[in-house]
C-alpha cells in the first residue's frame, strides 16, 4: 500500500478530482438533481480522504513532501510544481510551488465564487459580486507584476524562474523586497482582509448563499493568511520583518475594530462577516510576531475560524431558510422551539468566542502568547479583543434565543433535521478535538513552522550585521523571540 | 493519588448522559445521575484525603503531582493535563464536593416541578466538573480552563430561565465582567511565561523560592493582573456588579455557585500562587485594601436591601473581600480557612432562603414576608444558625474563621504602610458589626416580625424532607466547621492551620504556633471580647428595630433619606457603568460602524469605484461603433506621430 501510494500524484489526483467531478456533471442532465446532488457530495468525500493520505508523509523538519515536477512552459521556465508541508496540509489544501501555477489557481478560485454569489445570492448580488471580484483583481494584478518582476530578477542569477524552492535561496536586495513584498501583501491583504481592505467581504459574505459564505469563511479567506506566511514572508523575510510592526498593528486595529463595528450590527450575517475580520486580525498578528508560537497559533486560527465561523454560517444559513430574515430584531426565545439548534449554536458561539478546551482558545491563547512577547503594548491591546468577543456574540446569542418567544412565527420554528445534524456534528467533534487534544495538529505544523521562521532570523541577523541599526527598533523584540525560541524547559 | 482525576470524569459522565439523552430519561433516573455523579466525586475526593493523611502519619508527607495527557506543546511551552494533590487541593476538592451534593439532593425537590430539569442537572454536573478542574489543576492554564468552565455553567444557570428578559440580561452581565477580570489574568498568564518560562506551581515556586534575575515591578505586574482576574470572579469591588444580578438563577445555583464555590475561586487563586504574590509586598497590599473596602462597602448596601437574595449576595461579596483582607496580609491558610466556613453558612443561608421563596410560591421581597417561623419551623431554624454563624455567634463556625482574620489584620505589620493590619482591623470589625445587624434585621423581617401577606391566599408550607436534609448537614458544617483550627487561646490543637501551611507557608507570612507564641493571649482575648460585643450589639440593634419598635424603620428612612437612597441603589455603581461605559461604548460602535466604516473605508473603495467610472463614461462617447470614426481617429492619429517624430527628430 505505501510502495503504491509513493508512486502516486495524489497531490495532482487531490487537485483535479473535483474538476473532474464538474466536468462529468455538466455532461449529465442537469434535470437528475438526485445524481448530482450525491456525487457532488461523494466527491467531496473522496478528495477529503485522499487528501488526509498525505498527512503520513509530510516531513517532519519542515521540508516540502509530495512535490510534483512536470516542465509546463519550458520556455518560461513555468512548471506545474506541487507539494505540501505542515502548514499546507493543515489548511487543505493549497499546494502550488510554482508561482504561475499558484496565481492561475488563486485567479481560478474566484470564477465559481463570482457565479455563487452572483446567481444564487440575494437581495444586493450583483453589487456584492462585482465588488468581490474587481476589489480582488486589483490586488492580484500587482502581486502578477512581482511574480514578472521576481522573474526577471531571478535571471541575472542564470536561468528566470518561477519556482518557489529556487526563488527563496535567491536575496533579493532590501528595497526590492520592499515593492515586491507591498505588492504581494496588497494582494493578500485584500483576500484575508486585513483592514482597511475589508469592506468587500461583509457585503459578499451577505448576499453570497449559505454554501457561498461557508466557503468564503472556510476556504478563499484562508488563501490571503497561506499566501501571506507562505510568499510574502517566505520569499522576501528583510521585508516581511521590516513591516512587522504595521502588520501586526493592522491585525490587532482588524481585531478591535471589527468586534466594535460586531456590536453595532444588527443582521445576523453581517455580524459573523465582521466577526471574521476580528479573527483573522489574530492570524495576522500571530504571523508577524516571528516566533513560533505566534506563528503556529496563527496556522490553528486558520483553521478555527475555517471550522467555527463557518459552523456559523451554516447555522445561520439553517434559520433563514425557515424564517426568510436574518435581522436580530425578528427573533427571540428559540431556544424553546429549537433545542437542538440551540445546543449546536452555543457550542459554535463558544468556540468563537474562545472558551477554553474548545478549538478558538487554542489558537488566541498561542498567538496572544507570541504576539505579547513580540510587542506587548499591541499583544496586550489583542487581548482585549476576547473581551470584546464576548460581548458581541454572547449579544447575538441572547437576542436569537433568550427572552420570551413572542413572535408566532418563531413559536412554529422546526427544530434541526437529521441532515442538519449529521452536517454539524463533525465541526462540532472538530471543534473540540482541536480544543483538547490539539497535540497531532501542533505536532504536523510546528517544523514547517519553525523553519520559517528560523529562516526570517538568519536574514534578521545577517542584516543586523550589515546594518546600522535602522530596524533597531524591532530588533530588540526579535533578540528575545530568538530567545524563546531555542528555550526548552521542562514541564 | 493517582485518581484524583476521577473526581472531575464523574460529573462529565453525569454531563454527556444528562446533556445527550435527559430530555428522553425519566426524571428520576436524571436525578439519580446528576446526584450519583457528584456523590462520586466526593467519595473520590474523601478517599484521597483519607489516604493522604494516612501517609502524614506515616511521615510520607508530600505533594502528588502527575499528568494524564499532553494538551498544548509549542517550542518551550508545554502544558498538560495535570494534577495536583496536596493540602490546599485537597481541602479545596473536599469542600466543593460536599457542598455539591448537597445542593444536588435539595435540587431534587426545588427543581421537581421545572420543564427544564434534565438541562438543569447538566449545567450544574458541568459547573462541578470544571470548579474540580480549577481546584486540582496543576499549571495555570489548565486552572483557566477551570475558570472559564465555570463561568461557562454559572452563565447558563444565571440564564437558566431564559425565557425572563431579567435572567438572560444577567446571564450575560456576569459573563461580560467576569470575562473583563479574565482579559487581566491571560496577561497576568502570559507575562508569567515570558518571564519564568512556566506555568506549573510547583515549578514555579521552585523557581521563586531562590533570588530571581528580575526586580519587584515584574511581580507586582503579575500579581495585579492576576488579581484582576480574582476580581472578576469573585466578584470585589468595582467588578462586582454581576453577582447581585446573578441572583435571578435557581436558587439553589445561587448557594453553590455563586456563594459557595465558584466566587472564591478568586480567593483560591491567591492562595494557590501565594509564593508569587508574595514577592510583591505591594500587590499584597492593594489586595488587602480593596478586600477590607470591599467588605464594608458590600455590608453598608446588604443593610437596607429589600429582597431576600440580594442580601445574601452582598453578604457574599463582603464575606469575600474578608478573605481577601487575610490573604493580602500574608495569612494565607486564615482566607482559605474562612473560606472553608463560609461555604457551610453561606450555602446553608441560600438554600434556607430558597426553602422560605418555595414555601410562599415565589415571593422574594422580605417587606411581603413576616412571621414565617410559625410555618416553617425547621427552615427557620437553619437560617438561624446561618445568620449566627455569619454574624459570628461564639463557638459557631464564623466566629472562629473571623476572628482569626481580624487577629491577623491586628497583628500585621506590613513594611510599606505598618498601620494597615489596625486600619484593617477596625474596618473589619465594624464589617463585623454590620454584618450581624442586616443578618439578624434579615431574620426578623421574614421569620418574628408579623405576618404581611394573605394567609389564606399564600398559605406558606414547610418544605419536603429532600429539601431539609441537606440543610441540616450543612448547618452542622457550619455549628462545627470551626473546630478544624481553633484559636490558641483555647489551648486545643490546631488542626487545619498547620495542615494548609504546608502549601501556604512560604512568604512573609509567620507560621500559626509562631504568631500564637509572639502574641499575648490576654491581647487575642481582648480583641475577641471587643468582637463579640459589637456582634451582639448588631443583633441587639436589630433586635431593637425590628421587634421591639416594629415600624420605626420607616421613621428612620424618612430622617436620613439621602444616605438611604444612596444604599438602596448601591451607591449608583450600576447607573454609573451605564452612563461611563455601556452607553458610550454601544454609541461608539454605532459610530464607527456608520461614520468610519460605511462612510470612511467603503466610502473610499467606492469613490475610486465612481472615478473609474466616470473615467469610462467620459471616454465612452469615443467608441460609437461607426467604422467612420475608427478610421479617422487611427488616420488622424497616424498623421499626429507622424508629425511628432518629425519635429523630435527635427
Amino acid at each position: 500500500m505505501k510502495e503504491f501510494l509513493a508512486g502516486a500524484p495524489i497531490l495532482s489526483i487531490v487537485v483535479f478530482l473535483p474538476l473532474a467531478g464538474a466536468a462529468i456533471m455538466a455532461l449529465i442532465p442537469s434535470d437528475r438533481t438526485r445524481f448530482h446532488r450525491w456525487f457532488a457530495l461523494w466527491i467531496s468525500v473522496a478528495t477529503f480522504l485522499l487528501a488526509l493520505l498525505l498527512l503520513p508523509g509530510v516531513s517532519s523538519f519542515g521540508e516540502f513532501s509530495h512535490q510534483e515536477r512536470y516542465l509546463w512552459i519550458p520556455q518560461l521556465g513555468i512548471n506545474y510544481h506541487l507539494g505540501v508541508d505542515g502548514i499546507s496540509v493543515v489548511l487543505l489544501l493549497f499546494s502550488s510551488l510554482d508561482l504561475v501555477l499558484f496565481y492561475v489557481f488563486w485567479e481560478g478560485v474566484l470564477i465559481p465564487m463570482y457565479l455563487l454569489i452572483g446567481i444564487w445570492g440575494s437581495g444586493r448580488r450583483i453589487y456584492a459580486a462585482m465588488k468581490f471580484v474587481l476589489y480582488t483583481v486589483v490586488g492580484s494584478f500587482l502581486m502578477l507584476v512581482a511574480i514578472i518582476g521576481l522573474y526577471v530578477y531571478s535571471s541575472h542569477y542564470g536561468v528566470g524562474t518561477f519556482d518557489f524552492l529556487r526563488l527563496r535561496e535567491i536575496s533579493l536586495p532590501g528595497n526590492l523586497q520592499t515593492w515586491f513584498f507591498l505588492a504581494f501583501g496588497l494582494a493578500f491583504a485584500i483576500k484575508v482582509p486585513i483592514f482597511p481592505f475589508h469592506t468587500w467581504l461583509p457585503d459578499a459574505h451577505t448576499e453570497a448563499p449559505t454554501a457561498g459564505s461557508v466557503l468564503l469563511a472556510g476556504v478563499l479567506l484562508k488563501m490571503g493568511t497561506y499566501g501571506l506566511i507562505r510568499f510574502s514572508i517566505g520569499l522576501f523575510p528583510e521585508a516581511a520583518v521590516r513591516f512587522a510592526p504595521l502588520m501586526m498593528g493592522l491585525g490587532v486595529i482588524g481585531i478591535i475594530y471589527g468586534a466594535l463595528v460586531c456590536v453595532a450590527q444588527r443582521d445576523l450575517k453581517r455580524l459573523v462577516a465582521y466577526s471574521s475580520v476580528a479573527h483573522m486580525g489574530f492570524v495576522v498578528l500571530g504571523l508577524f510576531a516571528f516566533n513560533v508560537q505566534g506563528e503556529v497559533g496563527a496556522v490553528i486560527q486558520m483553521v478555527n475560524h475555517g471550522v467555527s465561523t463557518g459552523a456559523l454560517f451554516l447555522l445561520v444559513g439553517m434559520l433563514y431558510a425557515r424564517r426568510h430574515t436574518r435581522e436580530l430584531g425578528a427573533f427571540g426565545g428559540l431556544a424553546q422551539p429549537m433545542p437542538v439548534y440551540f445546543n449546536f449554536f452555543l457550542i459554535v458561539m463558544l468556540s468563537s468566542v474562545g472558551l477554553p478546551a474548545l478549538n478558538g482558545f487554542v489558537g488566541e491563547f498561542l498567538i496572544l502568547m507570541g504576539g505579547i512577547q513580540a510587542d506587548w503594548l499591541l499583544g496586550g491591546i489583542a487581548v482585549f479583543g476576547v473581551v470584546l468577543a464576548a460581548v458581541y456574540l454572547l449579544y447575538m446569542f441572547k437576542q436569537v434565543f433568550f427572552g420570551p418567544c413572542a413572535n408566532p412565527a418563531n413559536r412554529q420554528l422546526r427544530d434541526l433535521s437529521l441532515r442538519e445534524v449529521a452536517v454539524l456534528v463533525p465541526l462540532v467533534l472538530i471543534i473540540f478535538w482541536i480544543g483538547l487534544f490539539p497535540r497531532p495538529c501542533l505536532r504536523v505544523i510546528e517544523p514547517a513552522v519553525k523553519s520559517t521562521v528560523q529562516r526570517v532570523q538568519q536574514h534578521i541577523y545577517r542584516t543586523y550585521e550589515s546594518s546600522t541599526g535602522s530596524i533597531g527598533g524591532s530588533l530588540l523584540a526579535l533578540d528575545i523571540r530568538a530567545y524563546s525560541l531555542e528555550g526548552g524547559s521542562e514541564n | 493519588m493517582q485518581y484524583i482525576h476521577l473526581a472531575i470524569l464523574w460529573p462529565l459522565i453525569g454531563l454527556l448522559v444528562n446533556g445527550l439523552f435527559g430530555r428522553h430519561l425519566p426524571r428520576k433516573l436524571v436525578g439519580f445521575v446528576g446526584c450519583f455523579s457528584v456523590f462520586l466525586s466526593f467519595m473520590v475526593s474523601l478517599y484521597a484525603f483519607v489516604m493522604y493523611l494516612g501517609s502524614q502519619t506515616l511521615g510520607l508527607f508530600g505533594e502528588y503531582e502527575y499528568y494524564i495527557l499532553p494538551w498544548i506543546e509549542v517550542a518551550d511551552l508545554k502544558i498538560n493535563y495535570g494534577f495536583l494533590v496536596d493540602p490546599l487541593s485537597l481541602l479545596m476538592a473536599l469542600t466543593v464536593s460536599l457542598v455539591s451534593f448537597l445542593v444536588h439532593v435539595y435540587s431534587l425537590g426545588y427543581m421537581a416541578d421545572d420543564d427544564g430539569y434534565s438541562r438543569f442537572f447538566a449545567y450544574l454536573n458541568l459547573f462541578v466538573a470544571m470548579m474540580l478542574t480549577l481546584v486540582l489543576a496543576n499549571n495555570l492554564v489548565l486552572m483557566f480552563i477551570g475558570w472559564e468552565g465555570v463561568g461557562l455553567s454559572s452563565y447558563l444557570l444565571i440564564g437558566f430561565w431564559y425565557r425572563r428578559k431579567a435572567a438572560a440580561d444577567a446571564g450575560m452581565k456576569a459573563f461580560v465582567v467576569n470575562r473583563l477580570g479574565d482579559f487581566a489574568f491571560l496577561i497576568g498568564i502570559f507575562l508569567t511565561f515570558w518571564f519564568l518560562h512556566n506555568m506549573r506551581f510547583t515549578a514555579l515556586r521552585a523557581e521563586l523560592s531562590g533570588p530571581t534575575e528580575y526586580g519587584p515591578y515584574l511581580f507586582t505586574a503579575i500579581a495585579l493582573f492576576l488579581f484582576v482576574g480574582a476580581i472578576g470572579k469573585s466578584a470585589q469591588f468595582p467588578l462586582h456588579v454581576w453577582l447581585p444580578d446573578a441572583m435571578e438563577g435557581p436558587t439553589p445555583v445561587s448557594a453553590l455557585i455563586h456563594a459557595a464555590t465558584m466566587v472564591t475561586a478568586g480567593v483560591y487563586m491567591v492562595c494557590r500562587l501565594n509564593f508569587l504574590f508574595t514577592w510583591s509586598s505591594f500587590a499584597l497590599l492593594v489586595i488587602a485594601f480593596l478586600g477590607g473596602f470591599t467588605a464594608i462597602f458590600a455590608a453598608s448596601i446588604a443593610l437596607v436591601q429589600n429582597d431576600i437574595k440580594r442580601v445574601l449576595a452582598y453578604s457574599t461579596i463582603s464575606q469575600l473581600g474578608y478573605m481577601f483582607l487575610a490573604a493580602g496580609l500574608g495569612a494565607f491558610w486564615i482566607a482559605i480557612f474562612h473560606l472553608f466556613t463560609h461555604a457551610f453558612f453561606k450555602s446553608l443561608l441560600f438554600l434556607s432562603a430558597g426553602s422560605v421563596i418555595h414555601g410562599v410560591r415565589g415571593e422574594q421581597d422580605m417587606r411581603k414576608m413576616g412571621g414565617l417561623a410559625r410555618y416553617m419551623p425547621q427552615t427557620y431554624w437553619n437560617f438561624l444558625i446561618g445568620a449566627m454563624a455569619i454574624s459570628g455567634i461564639p463557638l459557631l463556625a464564623g466566629f472562629f474563621s473571623k476572628d482569626a482574620i481580624l487577629f491577623a489584620a491586628f497583628q500585621a505589620k506590613p513594611e510599606l504602610i505598618p498601620s494597615a493590619g489596625t486600619i484593617l482591623w477596625i474596618v473589619g470589625i465594624a464589617t463585623a458589626l454590620l454584618t450581624a445587624f442586616y443578618m439578624f434585621r434579615q431574620v426578623y423581617m421574614v421569620f418574628l416580625t408579623p405576618p404581611r401577606f394573605e394567609e389564606s391566599e399564600l398559605r406558606p408550607h414547610e418544605v419536603s424532607w429532600v429539601m431539609l436534609v441537606p440543610l441540616w448537614l450543612l448547618s452542622i458544617g457550619s455549628v462545627f466547621g470551626g473546630y478544624l483550627a481553633l484559636p490558641a487561646l483555647f489551648r486545643l490543637p490546631n488542626l487545619l492551620g498547620p495542615f494548609l501551611q504546608r502549601t501556604l507557608a512560604l512568604g512573609t507570612e509567620k507560621s500559626a504556633e509562631e504568631l500564637h507564641r509572639a502574641s499575648d493571649l490576654l491581647r487575642e482575648g481582648l480583641l475577641m471580647g471587643v468582637s463579640v460585643v459589637l456582634v451582639l450589639a448588631g443583633v441587639g440593634l436589630a433586635y431593637y428595630l425590628y421587634r421591639v419598635r416594629w415600624g420605626v424603620t420607616e421613621r428612620l428612612k424618612r430622617m436620613f433619606a439621602a444616605p438611604y437612597r444612596l444604599l438602596l441603589n448601591k451607591y449608583y455603581v450600576d447607573e454609573l457603568y451605564d452612563a461611563a461605559v455601556v452607553t458610550p461604548g454601544r454609541t461608539f460602535a454605532a459610530a464607527v460602524d456608520e461614520v468610519v466604516d460605511r462612510g470612511v473605508v467603503d466610502g473610499l473603495v467606492n469613490l475610486v469605484a465612481f472615478v473609474v467610472g466616470a473615467f469610462g463614461q467620459l471616454l465612452r462617447p469615443l467608441q460609437t461603433g461607426f467604422v467612420r470614426n475608427y478610421a479617422w481617429y487611427v488616420g488622424s492619429g497616424a498623421v499626429a506621430l507622424v508629425i511628432i517624430l518629425w519635429l523630435v527628430r527635427g
